[in-house]
């Protein structure tokens, strides 16, 4: 045999080695691509990217099983005349036909009702695109997978700290001491999250992971706290409680950074209660937060104007104004508020032993105060104090689903925020940094239409489809306070979903509640499965049909690369290349891949042609809306304005010479500028020659502090990042929470809510944060249901779609529910025993396996790795479908019947975040005559037109042969 | 004499599979493919895979530890599954410990997988020969690769890294060091295989927070006029004359 | 481990052929001692020494189909230094040869003595051959069996008593199959076949038992403690790292319930030791010529069941890996 050291890889065939970027999760890794002979040899982490920095996943190193699967659709098909939606009977077309098709019936409901067509993309990166394409078309309804994924993130912490977990900021692992991890398993940073948590515990870092459930990145935590499901507020603001006592906080950091010393007013009849005190000031308007508030001097013992250098005031306390208001500090009613939040009461809420928690408060608190960095880096901040170094408190945290995906989700996040701030670890070595745009104003700016009469027909849309509201008047609703938008956001039900509440739009246009619509396009997004609560009534809603014999959702339009479960629903299937086969632009304008140093983003250039007839979507949404005539598509004369994908890219600009396009890196005429400058005919060249990324690194006075660093601010002004250099002050007390509250309590002249909504949100909208239980616990029989049902993210799965992946799916083919013994046992229920999981909304078949690293009233399982049979180019036996089962089946995707309404969505009442982990279950024994199978089982899913099926007993892959060999072209 | 081995820190490893399906893409294409896969669309999809991540749970609820736990050849110094071999087909080499199998002489009769304590080889039920981990011998020696990329693809892959590449006798080695350091050891020592691969246990930070430490002449609550003790409480001042 | 059907034919059919031929010349030196009637060279030694020859060309393609590719077999020869398995490939076909030898030369009558040792024993052909034969019989016997008795970890197989079952066992059936024949052919070797056969029996019999004995109470010093090298005492596996088998969930174990295990003891017990005993001693009473070919083929399936149990049985370390899908 050949010496494997005589010969080297690179001598077989051809070989080319491209760079692109990864997409087999949302993490946008940079890749390196081997080709041999035009073949996938081998991919591999692009070591010169500063996210990943060379390493790769195991989805990521099995990109090469989802380029060639037999899930792939390759042609633009047609539900055939006479067949059933979810039949999958499909006839081929060709794309000309199917423009014809959405061209004509879109330009229909365009001139009629813009609000007809709903436009929802699931976890998709282009949403500065999508989001675009739907505020030309003028319909409010487009929604991402922001509403059912972690939007009690974005808000509860923007709304607090001006940027957040998630995509938006991150733990400062390189320097921390102490890193607290609440509710994470694997998370869109995964890749850079593993790297730098394993050298933080090579430093010697402690590591405490506070999740129901050790496994994934909890396993190697030092310390696990199992907590009970939806109690961390109750932890959190324990520990709060514990540091308050101790004055275990960053007493100045709270002065100068937060609202803390700034003075509320606490006279109830007043109509401003609850309201910072302001002293008149013309103020620029804009969103931002103007500094006209107070703070209590005590060496004057008299307000004072905030921020008057010299003066220290007073965090605590309860004062009159000179004009007879009665006002105290914020942190005072914060203290005030979590005086009842004992450590010992959080025992008897999160099952963690009291002792612990104060000890958790104290290992923060001392971590904190007495490891203090300061690194030698001279700054300026707002108030033009000079500061010779940075200063850090070495405590970092991070969190994730498991605190965003409860209907408390959003207070118990405030609550994380403030910990944070109390901490003072906000933006500072060793705590949370942002990530440019991040930090952003408090609310950041954007807002949606606030009436509909933002919707005309042939207008684009008037305000962003997704925004920020900052009080009542920024609400989406119409004259009589109802929602505008299918999805019923920005509606007193769900005043701040600022992502949407994708989760319900099918329920809803089902129901024809608020309206009926016409058209529904879903891109990457498999609502059919995974993406949708209630699967099994939801998949019925996509085939029922009206007295008139007539769909209920008229026209279903999915945009899919693969066969997933939502495909057979379509009528009409739009084929999309892979990540490996399409240009993309992973733009600053959406959720770009910032580092802590400065702005990142990247982009996608193919490195193998597209399969079949495969076409980009962005080509798709580029040629629909130059036939609409969308205003950003066409010129003057109605012409198309861009060739393709890559020219829009290179030469759209927000607005004429704003010199903000999709991608910030290289711009100018000859690429010298960046973030801001004219088109740059060459950017994709010159992205390329980067490895497809761009990284513009801050001076290091720039990279900390950024909510008060001056420079910082003005830079990010100029290179339009943001509209004002003012300072983003803290929210640890939350005015804009206030103000929704008075409009609540009758308080406001303005917008109030419907009366069956006043008491929810005059709870819910606390200007400071508090606990509750979640709404599906409060509605529901805690004591027939007693067990908490939740999921996690296999590290080595994305979502529904890796299913389609020979390599992938021998690590998961299908999951079993774990459960702690002391929960089985008593039950009967053996490792390995076909079980029953029953929810009120209904009930699963599936195989119990025995769990020590799991709360006992919790049990849990790998998302989406049950399968509808046939779907992903699998077989009618494949386990996926036999052995493996949904969750979702057992998810409401509204709550029970309460005084605040008969349709609420099972969500948090402030952001509309999907309650995914609140859902409470009972289990029991399958008996032992049932088949050995899931339940439920649903028929099985055709093969579609132009999909190869390779269901042989053998695939033998081999860069250079494979395609040859299985005949795919 | 040269024994290249990859040393595995069990304390950072977070099961992701990314040596897993890293060294399958790898692999696969390579000196050691095709590593063919059985039904793979089908029921019991199964393959051939030189790399596992298992998870095990040691202690019992709530003191459980979850331990991830990859496994691959582990390129033994007296490696039994050598001298079984009839054929010479495995093979150990002597310039750098690697254990190979010429698939070329390999008959396929097994033998070798069972002399393994280890269960390490892999049958290639399509090839009818005997597969395992190579330690990724045509990439390490590989000249038309970048030097830094003249490792194991799973090293490369590994986010965490918690694969250390190196030779275990070289004491200066990153390897070596890490062995003596952070306690290296040898899965199951008493077959005497001497396997090259090692294993970094777990190890646990913890935080000591002494009384004195919770209260300090700098404490904030001072500022408000507050002390951070319960005022109630009796003093000798109250009681003492 | 799992018992694969083609070493359960190759080891049990050699053994046959490795007994009948040590059988056939035991019969031939004990003639030639004048202690049995001499037989007649082409219908007993040619014909019997030729089954023998089918019985170990059927073990060595049962062996083939256990070869991922048998046509590469010829290189198994070169590492006799270090591989029982490799000394078993060379000692087979030596021992084939010698018998299929020793079958021509008695087809051909060369029998003549070629010289004669101390006045009283004529050495012919033969007698040389079949000397040698036997040695390279038993030569196989302990190159087969050390190919399992020589892996340590092991442990059911790793004792000397491997060895002297698959000898007893071979010699037993090999005799038992020297009685069958020797009725079949109407000879009166049948007792003293089946006198040896049921020696050899109750010989392998105690031997075996002494094996299962010596299993059952064997302590196995691995455990997961062991195979992941962390010291706890309650610990599980979650999941072996990919869940539709592997070669590695299939070559190391059964898959049967632990009944069907024992059953398939129970069942070898009985079949290999005492019907057969029982059936030989009846044939003494009853004069039956088919008695002895029914003891021997109950002893065959017997056999078989023994071979498969002495797979299953096995306890490979390698399954502490792989013990749990999730
Ligand atoms: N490999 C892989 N990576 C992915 C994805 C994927 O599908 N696969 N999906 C991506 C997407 S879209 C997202 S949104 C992110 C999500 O990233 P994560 O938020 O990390 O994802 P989940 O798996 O939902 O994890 C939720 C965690 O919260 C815990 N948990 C649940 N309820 C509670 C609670 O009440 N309190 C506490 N403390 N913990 C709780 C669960 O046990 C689980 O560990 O992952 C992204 N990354
Ligand atoms: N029970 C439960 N359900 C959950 C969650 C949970 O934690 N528990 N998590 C929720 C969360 S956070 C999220 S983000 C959602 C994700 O939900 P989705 O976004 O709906 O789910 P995905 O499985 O990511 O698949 C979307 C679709 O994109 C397709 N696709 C993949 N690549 C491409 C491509 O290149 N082009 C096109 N056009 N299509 C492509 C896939 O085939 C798939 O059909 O799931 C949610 N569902
Ligand atoms: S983490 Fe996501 S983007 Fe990064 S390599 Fe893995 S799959 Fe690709
Ligand atoms: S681990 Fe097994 S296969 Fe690898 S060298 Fe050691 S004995 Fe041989
Ligand atoms: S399977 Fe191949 S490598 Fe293993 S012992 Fe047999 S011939 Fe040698
Ligand atoms: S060294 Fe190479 S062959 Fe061995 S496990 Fe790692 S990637 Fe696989
Ligand atoms: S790649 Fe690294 S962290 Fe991931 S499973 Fe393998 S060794 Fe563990
Ligand atoms: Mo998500």
């Amino acid at each position: 045999m050949q010496d494997p050291t005589s010969q080297s890889d690179r001598d077989i065939g051809n070989i080319e080695v491209k760079e692109t970027t990864c997409y087999m999760c949302a993490c946008r890794c940079g890749i390196k691509v081997t080709l041999r002979d035009g073949e996938i040899r081998y991919i591999e982490g692009n070591p010169k990217h500063p996210h990943n920095q060379g390493v790769i996943c195991a989805k990521g190193s099995s990109g090469i099983m989802k380029q060639y699967s037999p899930a792939r659709i390759t042609k633009p098909l047609l539900r055939k005349p006479g067949a059933e939606r979810g039949d999958s009977e499909f006839e081929e077309i060709s794309w000309e036909k199917a423009f014809d098709i959405m061209a004509e019936r879109l330009a229909k409901i365009r001139a009629d009702d813009p609000k007809k067509f709903a436009l929802c993309t699931g976890r998709d990166q282009m949403q500065a695109l999508t989001g675009m394409f739907a505020k030309q078309f003028g319909t409010p309804n487009y929604s991402a997978h922001g509403g059912f994924c972690s939007v009690n993130m974005a808000a509860g912490m923007i709304y607090s700290i001006g940027g957040s977990f998630w995509e938006f900021g991150g733990p400062d692992l390189e320097r921390a001491k102490l890193f607290v991890m609440f509710g994470t398993a694997e998370d869109h940073d995964s890749n850079p999250l593993k790297i730098h948590i394993s050298k933080f515990k090579r430093h010697g870092g402690k590591f405490i992971s506070i999740n129901p459930i050790r496994s994934g990145y909890s396993a190697i935590a030092d310390e696990w706290v199992p907590i009970k499901p939806g109690t961390d507020g109750a932890l959190i603001l324990a520990i709060i409680h514990q540091l308050i006592k101790q004055g275990l906080y960053d007493r100045e950091f709270l002065v100068q950074y937060t609202n803390s010393a700034e003075l509320v007013v606490t006279d109830e009849k007043r109509d401003d209660h609850g309201l910072f005190k302001r002293f008149e000031m013309h103020i620029e308007e804009g969103c931002f937060d103007p500094e006209n508030k107070l703070w209590w001097d005590p060496a004057i013992d008299r307000e004072i104007s905030t921020h008057t250098p010299g003066v220290d005031p007073r965090l605590m306390g309860s004062f009159t104004l000179e004009d007879g208001t009665a006002v105290k500090p914020a942190f005072q009613l914060l203290k005030e508020r979590v005086e009842e939040y004992t450590p010992e009461w959080a025992e008897g809420i999160t099952g963690i032993p009291a002792e612990d928690i104060i000890r958790l408060a104290h290992e923060m608190g001392v971590t904190a105060r007495d490891h203090q960095i300061e690194l030698p880096i001279q700054w300026e901040d707002c108030w033009d104090n000079v500061h010779e170094s940075v200063k850090g408190n070495p405590v970092a945290f991070h969190a994730m689903r498991g605190l965003a995906a409860h209907s408390n989700g959003f207070q118990s996040i405030r609550a994380l925020s403030i910990l944070m701030t109390l901490l003072g670890t906000i933006d500072r070595p060793g705590g949370f940094r942002h990530k440019a745009p991040f930090p952003r104003p408090i609310p950041p700016c954007p807002k949606p239409p606030n009436s509909e009469h933002g919707v005309q027909p042939n207008t684009p849309l008037d305000g962003m489809p997704l925004g920020w509201p900052a009080k009542p008047e920024d609400l989406f609703i119409d004259d009589k306070g109802e929602p505008v938008r299918l999805d019923k956001a920005f509606s007193w039900e769900y005043p701040l979903s600022v992502h949407g509440l994708m989760h319900n739009v099918i329920t809803n246009a089902w129901r024809g509640d608020p309206y009926k619509i016409d058209t529904m396009l879903l891109f990457m997004a498999n609502m059919a499965w995974n993406s949708s609560m209630n699967t099994v009534s939801v998949r019925d809603m996509l085939k029922d049909k009206d007295e008139n014999g007539e769909y209920k959702i008229p026209f279903l339009i999915v945009c899919d690369a693969f066969q997933s479960e939502t495909v057979a629903f379509a009528d009409l299937v739009l084929p999309d290349t892979t990540y490996l086969e399409r240009h993309d632009a992973l733009s600053m304008l959406d959720r770009p891949i910032s580092e802590y140093s400065g702005p990142v983003d990247a982009v996608r250039i193919p490195v193998v042609p597209p399969t079949g007839e495969c076409k980009p979507f962005q080509e798709v949404l580029i040629e629909l809306g130059s036939r609409l005539g969308l205003p950003a598509f066409v010129d003057k004369d109605g012409e198309r304005k861009y060739r393709d994908y890559p020219d829009f890219i290179t030469n759209y600009e927000t607005s004429p010479g704003s010199g903000i396009g999709f991608l910030a890196g290289w711009r100018g005429t000859g690429g010298e500028k960046f973030l801001k400058g004219e088109p740059n005919p060459r950017q994709w060249e010159m992205y390329q020659k980067n490895g497809c990324v761009y990284h513009y690194e801050l001076p290091k006075s720039y990279q900390y502090m950024r909510n008060w660093n001056k420079g910082y601010l003005n830079w990010a002004r100029a290179h339009g990042m943001t509209r004002y250099a003012e300072p983003i002050t803290i929210h640890l007390y939350s005015e804009p929470l206030q103000k929704f509250r008075l409009a609540a309590q009758g308080k406001t002249t303005g917008r109030q809510p419907p009366d069956r909504l006043r008491k929810r949100i005059e709870q819910n909208f606390d200007p400071l944060p508090f606990y509750s239980e979640t709404l599906l616990s409060r509605l529901s029989n805690t004591q027939d249901y007693p067990l908490n049902a939740l999921t996690q993210r296999p590290m080595a799965m994305y979502h529904s779609w890796d299913s389609l992946n020979a390599w992938l799916r021998q690590i998961h083919t299908h999951n079993y529910l774990f459960v702690n013994p002391l929960a089985a046992k008593p039950k009967g229920i053996e490792d390995g025993d076909w079980i029953w999981v029953e929810s009120p909304t209904g009930k699963v078949r599936c195989m119990c396996r025995y769990s020590e690293a799991v709360e006992p009233g919790t049990v849990w399982t790998w998302n989406a790795i049950g399968k509808a049979p046939g779907a992903w180019g699998l077989s009618a036996k494949a386990n996926e479908s036999k052995k493996g089962f949904l969750l979702n089946h057992l998810i409401p995707e509204e709550l029970p019947k309460c005084e605040a309404g008969d349709h609420l969505s099972n969500s948090d009442p402030v952001t509309g975040q999907a309650a995914w982990f609140d859902v409470r279950v009972k289990i029991y024994k399958a008996d032992d005559a049932e088949p050995q199978e899931t339940s439920p089982q649903f028929p099985m899913l055709k093969q579609l037109p132009g999909q190869k099926k390779r269901n042989g007993k053998w695939q033998s892959y081999f860069a250079g042969v494979f395609r040859k060999k299985e005949g795919i072209k | 004499m040269t024994q290249l081995a990859l040393v595995i820190d069990l304390n950072v490893c977070v099961g992701c599979h990314a040596c897993v399906t890293s060294c399958k893409q790898w692999n696969t294409s390579g000196w050691a493919g095709p590593l063919p896969d059985q039904r793979p669309y089908d029921e019991d999809p199964s393959g051939v895979f030189f790399n596992r991540v298992q998870t095990y749970e040691v202690g019992c609820y709530p003191n459980t530890e979850t331990v991830h736990f990859p496994k691959s050849c582990l390129h033994c110094e007296d490696p039994p599954c050598v001298p079984v071999c009839p054929t010479g087909a495995s093979y150990k080499r002597e310039e750098d410990g690697i254990v190979l199998v010429d698939y070329d002489k390999c008959i396929g009769c097994k033998y070798c997988s069972w002399a393994c304590p280890y269960g390490a080889r892999e049958f290639d039920e399509l090839g009818k020969v005997m597969k395992k981990c190579t330690l990724c011998v045509d990439r390490i020696y590989d000249k038309n690769l970048p030097e830094e990329e003249r490792k194991p693809a799973c090293v490369m892959a590994c986010p965490t890294s918690a694969r250390i590449f190196g030779d275990v006798h070289d004491a200066d080695s990153e390897a070596s060091r890490a062995i003596r350091e952070q306690g290296g050891y040898q899965l199951q020592p008493e077959w005497g295989a001497r396997p090259s691969n090692h294993y970094l246990p777990r190890r646990k930070q913890q935080i000591h927070i002494s009384d004195d430490e919770l209260v300090r002449a700098d404490n904030p609550l001072r500022k408000e006029d507050e002390e951070p003790f319960d005022q109630q409480s009796e003093t000798l001042d109250d009681v003492a004359w | 481990m799992h018992p694969a059907f083609s070493v359960i034919f190759l080891t049990t059919l050699i053994g046959i052929g490795q007994g009948l031929f040590l059988a056939l010349f035991t019969g031939q030196v004990y003639s030639l001692a004048q202690l049995l009637p001499a037989q007649e060279s082409q219908n007993f030694y040619a014909l019997g020494g030729f089954v023998a020859l089918v019985f170990l060309a059927g073990g060595l393609l049962a062996s083939f189909f256990h070869l991922g590719h048998p046509e590469r077999a010829w290189r198994a020869v070169t590492q006799w230094r270090t591989s029982w398995l490799s000394r078993e490939v060379i000692v087979l076909p030596v021992f084939m040869g010698l018998v299929f030898l020793y079958v021509l030369i008695h087809f051909f009558g060369w029998t003549q003595p070629l010289f004669t040792v101390s006045d009283a024993l004529p050495v012919d052909l033969s007698l040389i051959v079949g000397f040698l034969a036997s040695i390279a019989a038993f030569v196989l016997f302990l190159s087969t069996a050390m190919i399992y008795a020589s892996l340590k970890f092991l442990k059911e197989w790793y004792t000397p008593l491997t060895v002297v079952n698959f000898t007893f066992l071979g010699l037993a059936s090999g005799f038992m199959f020297a009685a069958a024949f020797s009725a079949y052919e109407g000879i009166d070797l049948v007792a003293f076949f089946g006198t040896w056969a049921v020696i050899f029996t109750l010989i392998s019999a105690i031997t075996r038992f002494a094996s299962l004995i010596r299993n059952r109470n064997l302590r196995h010093n691995f455990n997961l403690s062991s195979a992941i090298g962390v010291r706890h005492q309650t610990i599980r596996q979650q999941t072996q790292g990919f869940m539709g088998g592997s070669f590695n969930t299939r070559e190391f174990f059964h898959h049967k319930s632990p009944f069907f295990v024992n059953s398939m003891r129970r069942i070898f017990l009985v079949l290999v030791f005492l019907v057969p005993v029982a059936l030989i001693v009846a044939s003494y009473f009853m004069q039956s010529a088919f008695l002895p070919m029914v003891a021997f083929a109950v002893q065959y399936i017997g056999l078989m069941a023994e071979r498969w149990y002495f797979f299953a049985e096995a306890k490979h370390p390698q399954n502490q890996y792989y013990q749990a899908i999730s």
